[in-house]
């Protein structure tokens, strides 16, 4: 059981400057992301995509913005639980006890969700008849890739993920790519060594077809795959991998008893907090009048939670503003030598 | 301003006055029409604003796809040949009378 003052639920933009916020007026915190990187939306969605509304900085990427949080952030040390997720939510005797899925515990007085438009999840296939092979023979990630090693395995998709195992496993599976359509997203290199691969026979790549059904009797056998026009073919498949991107689903938040709106979570403006007691909602997931989603406003909103989470993290203390510019005590904290 | 018509996977018809400038998305969300999530809120970064153009005349009447649209599309929920992201459709008189089919899901 790790206690502290915070758990920071989401190491996006907003996360990691509400961190920011807590060490400055003297708080600890613990952040959870269930990406295995930090940055949020920010590295996962649009790492290389320009910014240009960050005040101050006329322009720089997700990339660039999301170290140079983290770099603000090294003075307080706050670990991060990276590739783990918040399931569980439990008040006892006022502190909120936080299970993830892990099996991490914290002790704390103030949950801080910051949490985006919830966790990054791969996209599955939308055929039902998946589901059951789900995890098994039906793959949206690979940890080992020697249980390929001579069996015919069917890669569903046209981004990096797709190309990169299509052209790693040909070197020891039957590899057969599938894609919508006949352009690829992934990089050009990638897409040229996939022709070649194609065009020798190595691979067998099919494009504008997608999935239509997956069979098998106990284990998985083929896969059926449609055109638009409505041609179908069935290919023999001991494993069928989908690389789809990913997308983002609320989970587990929804259970905690907030109140939702859609599916973004309702506060006060005055220190962003839900209607449960020592939980608050900054950035993206968070909603009130004139919210705006942007990363601006996420650094707004994590400031004042961070005040908020003062009054139970230090029931006993009395909050005091100070300038980082004038305040000994926060330049203690964030170890400038004067 | 145009007329658009927004008809749920369920066939449920919704038709909304759209003002010029504004997405065939954010259409859909300030009149709380079901079935456009538009998670990334517009960004071209998410593809859960994914709508189909069913009739072939309107849809080779609409802008042409930026970069980067078909990419995100590979990431829809079926995405086919007749898919758009609603997020890069924007609003003027021209798409008077526009009809925008949502999938099943968008997530």
């Amino acid at each position: 059981m790790i206690k502290t003052d915070v758990v920071i639920i989401g190491a996006g933009p907003t996360g990691l400057f509400c961190a920011h916020q807590l060490g400055i007026i003297g708080l600890k915190c613990e952040i959870v992301d269930n990406l295995d990187k930090i940055g949020g939306q920010c590295i996962e969605l649009y790492p290389d995509k320009p910014i240009y509304d960050i005040p101050a900085v006329p322009e720089c990427t997700g990339e660039e913005l999301t170290n140079n949080l983290i770099q603000q952030i090294k003075p307080f040390n706050f670990n991060f639980h990276l590739s783990d997720r918040v399931q569980e939510l439990k008040n006892e005797n006022n502190k909120w006890l936080v299970k993830t899925l892990n099996g991490k515990e914290f002790e704390t007085p103030n949950v801080i969700i910051a949490g985006g438009v919830g966790s990054f999840e791969p996209r599955k296939f939308p055929t039902k008849s998946a589901e059951k092979y789900d995890g098994k023979s039906v793959l949206y990630s690979i940890k080992d890739k020697t249980i390929f090693k001579d069996k015919s395995v069917v890669i569903f998709g046209g981004g990096d993920s797709a190309l990169d195992w299509a052209i790693e496993l040909s070197n020891s599976s039957k590899v057969t790519l599938v894609h919508r359509r006949d352009e690829f997203r992934g990089a050009p290199a990638s897409v040229q060594k996939i022709r070649e691969l194609s065009d020798n026979k190595t691979i067998d790549l099919i494009t504008k077809y997608s999935i239509k059904d997956v069979k098998g009797n106990g284990s998985l056998e083929s896969v059926e795959i449609k055109s638009e026009t409505g041609e179908s073919k069935i290919i023999k498949a001991d494993y069928v991998l989908g690389f789809f991107g990913l997308i983002m689903k609320l989970g587990p938040i929804a259970e905690w008893g907030l109140n939702l709106d859609k599916k973004t979570i309702p506060v006060n403006t005055e220190n962003f907090e839900t209607n449960k007691k020592g939980i608050f909602a900054i950035g993206d997931i968070c909603t009130y009048p004139g919210k705006l989603k942007l990363i601006l406003s996420g650094f707004h909103e994590g400031a004042l939670a961070a005040r908020g989470c003062f009054k139970y993290a230090r029931p006993d203390e009395k909050y005091r503003f100070e300038f980082t510019t004038a305040s000994s005590t926060i330049k203690d904290r964030l170890g400038v030598k004067e | 301003m145009a007329k658009i018509k927004y008809i749920e996977f369920n066939g449920t018809e919704h038709e909304a006055d759209v003002a010029n400038g504004l997405s065939v998305m954010e259409g859909a969300i300030q009149n709380d029409i079901p079935g456009i999530d538009a998670d990334c809120g517009g960004g071209m970064s998410c593809a859960t604003c994914h709508v189909y153009i069913n009739d072939d005349e309107w849809f080779k009447k609409l802008p042409e796809k930026e970069m980067g649209e078909d990419d995100m599309l590979d990431q829809a929920f079926e995405p086919k040949s007749n898919s758009r992201l609603s997020c890069q459709l924007i609003v003027s008189d021209d798409l008077d009378g526009l009809t925008v089919h949502m999938p099943e899901k968008q997530v």
